[in-house]
């Protein structure tokens, strides 16, 4: 894993932690861009993780273009020798896996899509060796994911899940991009996950979808309010499998401004998580227990 | 009390300059995408360089005013009209209350900033009045105008009709247009063959050119040198794991044609880059036409640098003629 910096123009420095994706270089993204928010630099505008790169804009007329490179370089040694433990929240997610809102979306493109003759979630149930749709609920929704990069457009998480690369569900992106997404569609392309914040083009397969806003920039549902986009870098989400009936309660719960997700505070410790996942991950996800 | 929307005009959109800070959630700084031409606008009718103002595409709209106001129009050659009668451009004009602003046909550039004292006083939101379509953010109900609006001014300083800037000062785009650019990010995957065609190559900007960013057609296909896709990023030669995009950056998705990301930019995805347009040149995109003739000049940082200096000294001296 070697570091790669480039500078983006004459306002960006733009960081590879490595040419392929692995937990390991988001880690060592986030230990820095983390270093870089607390060091608090004169002249950096914004500080943009992402899955295993990040990127950082500064303005030279405040710090020299070589002076940033210089300090950056400086964060990554000192992220080197530091432990790799994140303290972050898991936060709750409902999905209505296999839905008849992104069923009727996928049918609509169907020719754009590699199989025409099934859906988004069986394809990739069989090209991942699952056993069909409830294997891939199960696999899908039994760890938890690190949200790895927000962007895109407002407040889209893209996600990866916490398992050994041998255990990660990987799918292409349909052929040609669709002209439509449901908003709040679920949705998968390479070996990440994403949420659609808003309704519009997308290219990422359709598993399901959540009933809970996660972006509102009219700030009205009670857990928006605050600030408009639910995601963070770090954050870790669990899926949560729920059927038509309580995916309409929630819906009408979170009209009413009663709802809210479950949100708990956890630590992350990759030591932890690289000597035993599974124990790693269920002491995570226990931590919703009682929220 | 303020400025009624009679007609819309294409895209019309209020903007100031920008909503830095929030990129890592994927909301985009916005803002005006010719800040020059937005600044001058201000200080013609003396507001602060910052205030915002309407971003005009291609075809104006027509406002009735329901208070009296100095407005000024610059940036594209869209000629303003009170009343039918033409006012000049890159000059404060009176429009008294009742009147009727619209505009002539476009003769040049792409995007008008039209500035009226006081500003224009829609909500704050995130530190700025700038119109984030894509999001619904901001500016007025967070999209674009529509017949009917009212938008409201804020309080401004009374300034005399008749400033004006000298055309010395007054930005007009090239024929053929010049965007300098920085090599660097994923420019490692073409080939040397194909980094030196893309510079050699003269591009077209294609119709799908707008504050998100604009596409280029015309020039070479890019060769890539060939590598097994690493994990997570894709089958496609042009894709890489998914990563944020600098202002200004140019990805080629395919190979085939470049897209510069601008003001309202899309913070991240899937598509190599081969280089960022530097910070002076991001003006000058805002004012391209559908099929301008347009060529990528490759720079140093210390020319990238030097340009920088020298727009702001433009931008000082647009101040000191106005102060």
């Amino acid at each position: 894993m070697k570091t790669r910096y480039s500078f983006g123009g004459d306002e960006h420095i733009f960081v590879e932690c490595d040419e392929e994706m692995s937990l390991e270089a988001f880690f060592k993204g986030m230990s820095i861009t983390t270093a870089l928010k607390e060091a608090n630099i004169k002249g950096v505008t914004e500080i943009c993780p992402a899955n295993a790169s990040f990127q950082v804009r500064f303005d030279p007329d405040v710090i020299a273009p070589d002076a940033m490179l210089a300090e950056l370089k400086r964060l990554e040694a000192a992220a080197q020798s530091a432990p790799s433990v994140l303290d972050t929240r898991i936060i709750e997610v409902p999905v209505l896996y296999n839905d008849p809102w992104t069923h009727e979306t996928l049918m609509k493109f169907r020719e754009r899509h590699q199989d025409p003759t099934s859906t988004d979630i069986e394809y990739t149930a069989r090209i991942n060796g699952l056993d069909g749709i409830d294997g891939f609920i199960k696999a899908h929704s039994g760890a938890p994911w690190f949200v790895s990069m927000v962007g895109f457009v407002a407040g889209l998480p893209f996600l990866y899940q916490m398992v050994d690369r041998s255990r990660q569900i990987q799918s292409p992106k349909y052929l040609r991009p669709r002209t439509d997404t449901p908003r709040l569609t679920v949705g998968h392309g390479g070996c990440f996950a994403c949420i659609y914040s808003v309704r519009g083009a997308g290219g990422y397969q359709m598993f399901g979808i959540t009933p809970m806003p996660i972006y509102d920039p009219n700030q009205t549902t009670p857990y928006l309010r605050d600030f408009m986009c639910l995601f963070k870098p770090g954050d870790i989400v669990k899926w949560k499998p729920v059927d038509r009936a309580e995916y309409d309660h929630i819906v009408a719960e979170v009209d009413a401004g009663r709802w809210s997700p479950r949100i708990a505070p956890v630590t992350f410790s990759l030591a932890e998580f690289q000597k035993d996942i599974d124990a790693s991950n269920r002491r995570i996800m226990e931590a919703l227990d009682g929220r | 009390m303020g400025v009624k929307v009679v007609k819309p005009g294409l895209s019309t959109t209020v903007q100031d300059q920008g909503r830095p800070g929030y990129y890592h959630i994927g909301i985009p700084v916005s803002g005006g995408m010719d800040l020059l031409s937005l600044t001058a606008a201000n200080l013609l009718v003396g507001n602060p360089a910052g205030a915002a103002v309407l971003e005009i595409v291609f075809a104006g709209p027509e406002l009735e005013f329901t208070q009296d106001a100095t407005v000024a129009v610059t940036g594209a050659h869209l000629p303003p009209k009170v009343d039918g009668v033409e006012q000049p451009l890159w000059t404060s004009f009176p429009v008294k209350k009742g009147q009727v602003l619209s505009f002539a046909f476009l003769k040049g550039g792409a995007r008008a900033y039209l500035a009226v004292t006081g500003g224009f006083d829609v909500p704050v939101v995130l530190g700025s009045r700038s119109t984030y379509a894509l999001g619904a953010l901001g500016g007025h109900q967070g999209r674009k105008l529509a017949a009917g609006d009212e938008l409201p001014l804020g309080q401004g300083a009374v300034v005399a009709a008749g400033r004006t800037l000298p055309e010395a000062l007054r930005r007009k785009p090239g024929q053929p247009a010049e965007l300098r650019m920085l090599p660097g990010l994923y420019w490692h995957r073409i080939t040397e063959a194909a980094g030196h065609r893309f510079f050699d190559d003269t591009w077209k900007v294609a119709p799908e050119a707008d504050r998100i960013g604009y596409r280029f057609k015309g020039g070479t296909a890019l060769e890539f040198n060939p590598r097994e896709q690493p994990f997570g990023a894709g089958s496609d030669p042009s894709n890489i794991v998914d990563a944020c995009y600098p202002y200004g950056s140019v990805q080629v998705p395919g190979g085939t044609e470049p897209i510069v990301l601008h003001r309202d930019a899309v913070s991240g995805g899937g598509y190599f880059m081969v280089g960022t347009v530097i910070s002076a040149d991001m003006d000058l995109i805002g004012q391209l036409q559908p099929h301008t003739p347009t060529r990528f000049v490759k720079v140093t940082m210390e020319e990238a640098l030097a340009a920088r200096a020298e727009r702001r000294g433009v931008l000082y001296r647009i101040a000191a003629h106005l102060s």
